[in-house]
């Protein structure tokens, strides 16, 4: 009976790496205080301090919303769909190599493309849209054009990354089979892989679509066409009431198509 | 003779098929039709773009190496604490929006506020932000936190919601509050998860945080911003070619962590 009275509380780790986990914890958070610091050397605390005061204002001055200036929005509501949609017909085109020269079973070479491919689609992905618009505006001048291509340059990266995952992940027997029958390369990936990977690939041209949307709003900001071109327009001079009005237009563009490619993506699978 | 055709199976039907072609080509045509394209602008333009994949390829660290430095910085201590905090804050606000462990009005308040807080786009927000709190990184912060409760918040309500109900019926049953079950039960199942996408939302909050100083919200993104205004490309070059490895290698990091953690 004497060895049931040990005091041993049951734990969840052992001593090593209980000590090991809080000088991670600790590491963060020495780390996070070192971080608030630095950023907030500059902070002009009597405008934080101010902040509630000024909302006040400012939600005073941003309501009712000028519901007269909807009229001018319906065409920038239109081209920034356009915007979206040719954007992501861009990037899916320009993607759908890209995933097969990086996916490992379908690639040329693994030692010289996949790593080009693999690049091009991290640099696709770690540059914002508005980034890209910012380029292209300077490059293009500024019109939805510019608008179109940054949001294509941006999801070469995001379906390419998708697609080729799916790619991996594709039965291999099927592919074994198409090939057995003396089938080409290109042929095994037309019969084999596509057919398997459809409708992965419509799911995220539509999940990308839905994103852009929301990207291609505020585009405009930097003079790429589209709603956010008023947005910019209406901040610059201060007509709050119309900057409401386009950001409950933006909100509502944007549950609404969230709401299209869920119903969609739900009939795809 | 007939010869094999590859089945359709998406949508069977053949005159749906020529239907939904037509609607596509239409809308192409108008589309299209719809981007006015100032040709001339654009030929202009071609020698800017291949000076700007000189400067891609050619990147010059040294011009405004001080405001690189100051902005990538910035731009860092700036993901941090925001994810952080975000962190922090999306915990209550995602464990209020789990269906099974909060009562209805917690659910209803926690939800509605993640959504409103997904609906926005950061740059809308940040330009909210800096008219309130002024310019700089501290307008930055709060959007980013604002953002993050939002994404973390409603991917750990998911997680919780899916979780094996069995081991919280046994904690349960042990008599346990409603705390003990949320740290012995819970806890344990979404950990894993929560820190993966922890560090992916570290990922999105620097790539933001290069956008939102467009709009002054401090960051890489105002020094972006002026080397792209002044035609500078090769300064542009540097500082994206800076965001992408920082990208690169807090994935590669996040992916090391993940791995050790599960």
């Amino acid at each position: 009976m004497g060895e049931l009275e040990q005091k041993l509380v049951w734990h969840g780790r052992t001593k090593r790496k209980a000590w090991m986990v809080w000088g991670g914890w600790f590491a963060i958070t020495l780390l996070t205080i070192y971080c608030w610091m630095e950023m907030t050397e500059d902070t002009i605390w009597f405008f934080v301090l101010d902040a509630p005061v000024q909302a006040a204002d400012l939600i005073d001055r941003m309501f009712p919303p000028e519901w007269s200036y909807i009229h001018l929005l319906y065409k920038a509501l239109w081209d920034t769909l356009n915007i979206a949609t040719l954007g992501t017909l861009l990037g899916v085109i320009l993607a759908f190599p890209v995933a097969f020269l990086a996916a490992r079973n379908t690639t040329p070479s693994v030692v010289f493309v996949r790593p080009i491919a693999l690049l091009i689609i991290a640099s696709s992905r770690s540059i914002n849209s508005l980034i890209w618009a910012l380029l292209l505006v300077t490059i293009l001048g500024p019109g939805i054009l510019a608008g179109v291509i940054a949001i294509g340059l941006r999801s070469i990266g995001f379906v390419a990354k998708l697609l080729y995952e799916s790619i991996e992940e594709v039965n291999g027997t099927s592919v074994e089979a198409i090939e057995s029958t003396g089938a080409s390369r290109f042929q095994t990936i037309n019969y084999a892989i596509i057919p398997q990977i459809l409708p992965a690939f419509l799911g995220i041209t539509i999940f990308r679509w839905d994103i852009n949307i929301r990207e291609s709003t505020i585009l405009g900001l930097v003079g790429a066409g589209g709603i956010g071109l008023f947005l910019s327009s209406s901040l610059n001079v201060l007509a709050w009431p119309q900057v409401t009005l386009i950001i409950l237009v933006i909100l509502a563009t944007v549950v609404v198509s969230e709401f299209l490619s869920a119903k969609v993506r739900e009939l795809l699978i | 003779m007939r010869t094999w055709q590859r089945p359709h199976y998406l949508v069977p039907d053949k005159r749906w098929r020529i239907a939904l072609w037509i609607v596509f080509a239409l809308y192409l045509v108008i589309g299209i039709s719809s981007v006015e394209v100032n040709w001339q602008r654009a030929y202009e333009g071609l020698e800017r773009g291949m000076r700007f994949m000189e400067g891609f390829v050619n990147p010059n660290f040294s011009r405004r190496a001080a405001d690189i430095y100051s902005g990538i910085l910035e731009s860092l201590t700036m993901t941090v604490t925001s994810t952080v905090v975000g962190i922090l804050l999306s915990i209550p606000f995602g464990m209020g929006a789990a269906r099974n462990i909060s009562p209805k009005p917690i659910y209803l308040f926690c939800r509605s506020f993640i959504a409103v807080s997904r609906s926005m786009q950061e740059v809308i927000v940040a330009i909210f932000l800096v008219a309130l709190f002024g310019f700089g990184a501290f307008a930055g912060f709060l959007t980013l936190t604002y953002a993050t409760i939002g994404f973390l918040g409603k991917l750990l309500a998911e997680e919780i919601e899916e979780i094996d109900n069995k081991q919280l019926e046994a904690i349960s049953s042990t008599g346990a509050s409603w705390l003990q079950r949320v740290h012995i039960a819970i806890w344990p199942q979404v950990m894993p998860r929560m820190i993966g996408l922890s560090f992916y939302r570290f990922d999105i909050n620097f790539r933001e945080s290069a956008v939102i100083g467009i709009v002054g919200a401090g960051g890489i993104g105002a020094t972006l911003n002026t080397s792209i205004d002044r035609y500078e490309y090769d300064s542009a070059g540097a500082i994206l070619i800076l965001i992408i490895l920082i990208v690169l290698a807090c994935e590669y990091f996040s992916g090391w962590i993940r791995k050790w953690v599960s």
